[in-house]
């Protein structure tokens, strides 16, 4: 049944895909071609990395109201990026190889993430509210900490952060995109493999642990492919905070399930569908360039006040 | 048989267990009574390997909790929480299911499938198994969650409160339940009771707990006297007989 569903939205992905693709191609049809699959690579990967890390970020903190996003997740990839740049300079970042460092990155990320959040998760998980407070500073604190290093760097070391902070769905590089899907594919493969391990850990610590669940091995690893999957998606267009809310309630909405042998998916898929029909209708339809962005965190916003009044008002 | 060596237990600078050292052997019903904040919830969450005493040991079935694997705990040992979390889109039947989680880490067979009928056959819970677990009442959630520890399977079932939010009728047919599960000494039960006459009716033992120390322990007749009970609850009390039974009533 909810299998179904998500193989539904498979095939609707798929066929909007090809309508993205082929829609009014004209000559020179390969180069007209490349760039679309480009942008829709990008697109595709962001859209499903959001979706997929919002979903194990909203199991592990028992939260529906919660993503990376809104905890600072991507703050951290950021000031991470800066300080690099810092370290080595503009010149050294740019020059690393880009498998190596994308790596080191999700790594690093990795670790600091398991350090912070899952040390506010252990202390903060049973209350919400300061949890959620508590992610948003933290967010701040961070984006503050990344605007200050920018301030003390050198002017075309700022540009070579800002290039790698602020690419756009429009300048996406191949070999950059490439990686992020093989990070991604695996990220997700892992998470699917532990889905029943995360259905346990979604009844809370105490009783995941009752039932002999390594609760806080479960929580470190799901951190870990988020922050893998954060990661990609910040790398190749910057952070789009409330587009993981969109698709992780609309994930549980459209499949009516708890399982995340369903969730993932259907939240992966979503999360692209969202994106690349959002791409589709402004640039193709409405002919407007930079709006998408813009919507996709307006209608976010309004998710996330929904779910916030109608939480309230049970 | 579980048993605990002087154990205690602080919650941060406040000491809430102190230095117990108990036996409870297998089989029958041990209840544990004894005022709010007594450490009765503490108590089995150090017993079933949830919280770590600050110093002293405990042994289940002769394991100890804490260094064992975390699924042979789960397979010894089931825990019944006060206020577990609650998942929505969760159904009845799903989250009993859980309960078979220590034997089949995410792939069940035919025989956890069957596990999970008795269970929801055993708590009368049949007719709701395709209900989420959000739009039942309180008593029916409690029993749902009852179900998923006794889905466990383990020889030793702890349950904190199980009594809550039952009405009059199921909570009598649960403890007959449990009572009927302990008879053939394949399950053992320590269960965390305020109704001090479900106790007197249907516990084999009582442990009675006052300030994170233990009162009394003894056979049910024994404990149940007004002098201990006075001196639990601080409160005086009447014991009456009723057609064998004792029956206690606050005055």
């Amino acid at each position: 049944m909810a299998e179904r569903r998500v193989l539904w939205l498979g095939l609707a992905l798929l066929v909007l895909c090809g309508a993205f693709l082929a829609w009014q191609l004209r000559a020179p049809m390969g180069f007209i071609l490349g760039l679309r699959a480009a942008k829709l690579g990008a697109l595709v990967c962001v859209g499903a990395a959001t979706g997929a890390a919002t979903v194990l970020f909203q199991t592990v903190a028992g939260n529906r109201l919660l993503t990376p996003g809104l905890v600072g997740f991507d703050a951290l990839f950021v000031l991470m990026q800066t300080l690099l740049v810092l370290l080595l300079g503009g010149v050294g970042a740019a020059s690393l190889p880009a498998g190596p460092r994308f790596l080191m990155e999700v790594a690093a990320l990795g670790v600091a993430s398991v350090a912070l959040f899952g040390l506010l998760l252990r202390r903060d998980a049973r209350d919400i509210t300061r949890m959620i407070l508590t992610g948003i500073i933290l967010g701040v604190l961070l984006r503050g900490l990344s605007s200050m290093v920018q301030r003390l760097m050198d002017p075309s070391d700022f540009a070579v952060v800002q290039q790698a902070m602020f690419a756009s769905f429009g300048r996406v590089d191949p070999q950059q995109l490439a990686f992020s899907a093989v990070v991604l594919l695996a990220a997700m493969a892992v998470a699917l493999r532990m889905a029943p391990a995360l259905d346990v850990a979604g009844l809370g610590r105490d009783t995941a642990r009752g039932l002999g669940l390594n609760h806080d091995r479960v929580v470190m690893t799901a951190l870990l492919l988020m922050a893998a999957m954060v990661s990609v998606s910040t790398a190749l267009v910057g952070p789009i905070t409330f587009l993981g809310l969109l698709t992780a309630s609309l994930a549980r909405q459209v499949t009516g399930s708890h399982r995340h042998a369903v969730l993932l998916p259907a939240a992966a898929i979503l999360g692209a569908l969202i994106l690349v029909a959002g791409q589709f209708l402004f640039e193709r339809l409405l002919g407007s360039q930079s709006a998408l962005a813009v919507i996709v965190e307006f209608f976010g916003g309004l998710v996330f006040l929904f779910l916030v009044l109608k939480r309230r008002r049970r | 048989m579980i048993e605990i060596s002087s154990l205690s237990y602080h919650a941060g600078p406040t000491p809430i267990l102190h230095d117990i050292s108990t036996r409870i052997e297998c089989g029958g019903i041990t209840a544990l009574i004894g005022p709010n904040g007594a450490g009765k919830s503490t108590l089995l969450h150090c017993i079933s390997g949830l919280e770590k005493p600050s110093s002293g040991s405990v042994r289940i079935n002769g394991i100890d909790p804490f260094s064992v694997p975390h699924r042979q705990r789960a397979k010894t040992v089931a825990l019944l929480q006060q206020s577990p979390a609650l998942v929505s889109r969760l159904r009845v039947r799903e989250l009993v299911s859980f309960g078979r989680w220590p034997h089949h880490q995410g792939r069940p067979c035919r025989a956890d499938e069957e596990a999970v009928d008795r269970a929801l056959v055993a708590f009368a819970l049949t007719e709701l198994s395709d209900r989420t677990i959000d739009t039942l009442s309180g008593g029916q959630r409690q029993r749902a969650f009852i179900a998923m520890t006794y889905a466990q399977d383990t020889p030793w079932m702890l349950l904190d409160e199980p009594l809550n939010a039952l009405d009059p009728r199921h909570a009598r047919d649960l403890m007959a339940r449990l009572h009927g599960l302990s008879r053939d000494g394949a399950r053992s039960i320590v269960i965390v009771l305020h109704d001090i006459n479900a106790a007197a009716g249907w516990a084999d033992h009582i442990v009675a707990m006052k300030d994170g120390r233990i009162m009394a322990q003894d056979a049910s007749a024994s404990v149940l006297t007004e002098e201990t009970l006075r001196d639990v609850f601080d409160t005086p009390f009447e014991l009456l007989q009723h057609k064998g039974r004792p029956v206690v009533v606050a005055r």
